[in-house]
Order: structure tokens, then sequence, then C-alpha cells
């Protein structure tokens, strides 16, 4: 007999019938509305930093949900919204490459200079 | 490279505590395991703004009232940093919520449970936010980068809520003797459904512990749930209530608190969908869904009206 017992984590549970004959929602058309990626400097000086993203039919939606959903305790004091299609990433299988050549490159530290004491701090 | 090189330099990552992010190289079983779980974890947020959203009209005051809308409106929140994890791994936002709708996705059953009483908020907010607050604290080390950001982000809003429920408990534990007894029957009936929250026991163990091979998980079910009732067991004191568990007692040898068995035949009755709110839970969100669909039109409709006028002018 095959005692094959599966350990559960929270939120883990069987793809079991849930035995729920429920009328389905109605709208299974694609929703239309684009995502967006959404950054947020917290504070004056701090540069915006990528915090999440959502939905939403244009920019001035996206912005105002970024509001209600990003900064609800005051961390934010300017708001910049891109849709998601329009970022371009790097390929992290070509991270290796795309960054080899400033690996080698030590005389870009400041530690690889030696100088005598007397020069003071620089 | 080969599928086991592949799997190989994965491993390794997740030993060395690197962090995977969305468009690194990733076992399908690892892509999928997240999905499911994100993503339930994000309907959990959604489904359980309802019990709560019950009383909003009903708060005894303006306080209370402002207080429990902001926590409600933190769910709402949350459930959006967790589908917006959840999309970063491939899965779009409308079959997530085709599959909560359909009943197909699961959701934490807890939110089965109906919210009779005024108490319930403040046992809601002591109990079950103190055992999503230990699961999701330990979850902001998981090994997939944009759910452990999203658990930061969530541990820091949430704590507001458990201290908001035991402090309203608190009030009522020092009130009339009805609000004394409304009180500690809302601990009661939330109790062992708390308990629940932390699914199976362990001992119903499995070949591979995957998931915490993966650090998709960082402690076991039991694990977390002893450091609950420990910690609850304690706090409840200061509240002069008690836990409707006789066998509940502090086990010196162990240091820890001794605890009843849990009733495992209701726990998968509720996970099946024969829970006292199973269906009315769902039923709200379709109804929700339907009938905020004109306004999903209306801003498309807008935008693209918008989109159109603007090509205009500049033609």
């Amino acid at each position: 007999m095959n005692n094959q017992i599966r350990k559960f984590y929270y939120g883990d549970i069987p793809e079991d019938n849930s035995g729920s004959n429920l009328e389905v929602a109605k709208s299974e058309k694609v929703h239309d509305w684009p995502l967006w990626e959404v950054f947020v400097r917290s504070k004056q000086g701090l540069d915006h930093k990528h915090v999440g993203s959502l939905h939403a039919a244009d920019a001035a939606m996206a912005i105002e949900n970024a509001r209600d959903v990003y900064t609800r305790r005051q961390e934010g004091v300017s708001l910049w919204v891109v849709e998601s299609k329009y970022i371009h990433a790097s390929n992290p299988d070509e991270a290796e490459s795309l960054y080899d050549p400033a690996n080698d490159k030590v005389y870009r530290h400041p530690a690889f200079y030696d100088l005598p004491d007397e020069v003071g701090h620089m | 490279m080969s599928i086991q090189d592949l799997e190989k330099i994965f491993q390794d990552k997740i030993d060395k505590e690197i962090k995977i992010e969305p468009r690194d190289w990733m076992p399908e079983a690892y892509r999928k395991t997240n999905i499911r779980q994100i993503s339930q974890h994000a309907h959990s947020e959604i489904v359980g703004m309802l019990p709560e959203g019950n009383w909003i009209s009903r708060a005894p005051s303006l306080k209370r009232k402002a207080i429990l809308i902001a926590k409600v409106q933190d769910e709402g929140g949350h459930g959006l940093y967790l589908y917006s994890s959840a999309e970063t791994l491939g899965m779009g936002r409308d079959e997530m919520i085709n599959d909560l709708h359909s009943g197909k996705a699961k959701y934490s059953s807890i939110f089965n449970y109906p919210s009779l009483t005024w108490a319930d908020m403040g046992a809601i907010g002591w109990l079950v936010d103190g055992a999503a607050i230990l699961n999701q604290v330990m979850l902001c080390r998981t090994s997939y980068g944009p759910y452990a950001r999203a658990l930061v982000r969530i541990c820091k809003e949430e704590s507001f809520h458990q201290r908001q429920g035991f402090e309203s408990l608190l009030v009522l534990s020092r009130g009339t003797n009805e609000q004394k007894a409304m009180c500690q029957d809302a601990i009661n009936r939330w109790w062992w459904p708390s308990l629940m929250m932390f699914g199976p026991k362990d001992s119903e163990s499995t070949n591979s512990d995957q998931s915490m091979k993966w650090k998709i998980k960082r402690k076991t079910n039991d694990e977390l749930r002893q450091q609950f009732i420990d910690m609850i067991a304690e706090q409840i004191k200061v509240l002069g209530m008690t836990l409707p568990d006789d066998k509940l007692k502090w086990n010196e040898e162990r240091k820890h608190y001794d605890f009843g068995e849990i009733n495992w035949d209701e726990f998968w009755n509720v996970v099946k969908g024969n829970g006292p709110c199973n269906k009315q839970r769902l039923a709200a969100r379709n109804k929700a869904h339907n009938e905020g669909a004109w306004v999903r039109d209306a801003a498309i409709a807008y935008a693209n009206k918008k989109a159109n006028l603007k090509n205009q002018e500049a033609a």
C-alpha cells in the first residue's frame, strides 16, 4: 500500500474538490487594465524605490491607486508609475558576462593606492 | 547546461541565502508552489475583509469605526502586495481571481467562520492576526524575493492589527458583566479555529520536505502553533479570561504549554467547503466582482476615449 501522506504548510491546502457549486463571476473576459510598476520617493533627498505593482486603466488612476496602496503611512513625497511593458531588464542568465568586465579592475578602488601617511586624509 | 546543472546552481543559491528574483531560472515546481501559496495568501487577505467589514457600520464608537476601516483597508492593500508578487511568477491577475471565485483556489479557512458580535473584532485582531503575524514574520525570510519584500511591508502594517484587537478586548474585560461575557464568548469561538490556521500536524509528514529545502517555509506548522499558544496563554492572563481548553497547562520539562487535541474533522470539513460561511464568502466575492464590472469597463472606455482624443489632437 502506498502510504504517501503529504506535509502541509500554512496556505498549502491540497487541490481536492472544494465542494462549492457557485455561479462563477461573469466577466471572464480579460481584465483590460494594464499592469504598472510603482516607484516611491519616501523623503526629499532619497531616490525612488520600486515597491510593487498594480493594475489601472490609465496613468492618472495608477497614480491615485499607488497613493492609496503604497503610501498609507505617509511613506511618499513622490510617485512614479510605469507600465510594466516599458521596463526593459537585463537577462539574469547573462549576468556573469554582462558584469564580468567590472570584476577585475581593482584600480577603480581607493584601497589600491598606497600613499604615505604624511599626505593625511585622502 | 543540463537541468541538473541548473537545479544545482539554484539549490546552491537557496543554501547560501541568496534570494531568487523573477527572471532567475527556477524549477517548475518551485514556481508553481510559490504561485499557489502566494495567491492563496492574497485571497485570504481579500476574503478576510468580509468578516470584519460586517461590523464597520455597527462599531460602538467613531474611534472604533475608524480603526476598523483602517484595518480592513490594510487587508486590501496586503492582498495587492501579494497578487503583485504572484504575478511576477507568470500568473495573471484575472486567472487568480477566477480561481478564487470558482472555488478552485483556497484561502485561509479561518475566514469561513462568522463574526457574531462586536467582541469578535477584538478576538479576530488578537488571535487571528496574531497567528498570521507569527507565520508572516517567519515568511519574511522566504527565498523568493518579491514574496519576502511584500511580507516585510505587510508585517510593518500588521502589528497595529493585533494591538488594536487586544486593546478592544481589554476595554471589554474591564466593563460590565455583559461586556465581559461577550469578550469570553468571542474568545471561546475563535480559539480553536485560530490554532487550525497553522495547518495539519507535522506528523502527517511526507518523504521530501521540499518547501523547507527550498526555504519557502522556514518553520514547521507545529513549531509555529506552539509558539502561538505559549504567547497567547500568557497574554490572556492580562484580560482575566480563559481559553476553552481544559488540557492547556504549562509543562515545566518541555518549557512549553501542553494543549488539547484539535478537532481535525472540523478542520478538513471547513477546508473542503463545509464551514459555516464558505458559501457566503464566495457568494459575496462573486457578487462584488460581477456588480463592479461596469466600473472596470467604464474606466477602460474612459481611458480609451482620452487616448483617442489625444491622438486626434496630435494628428
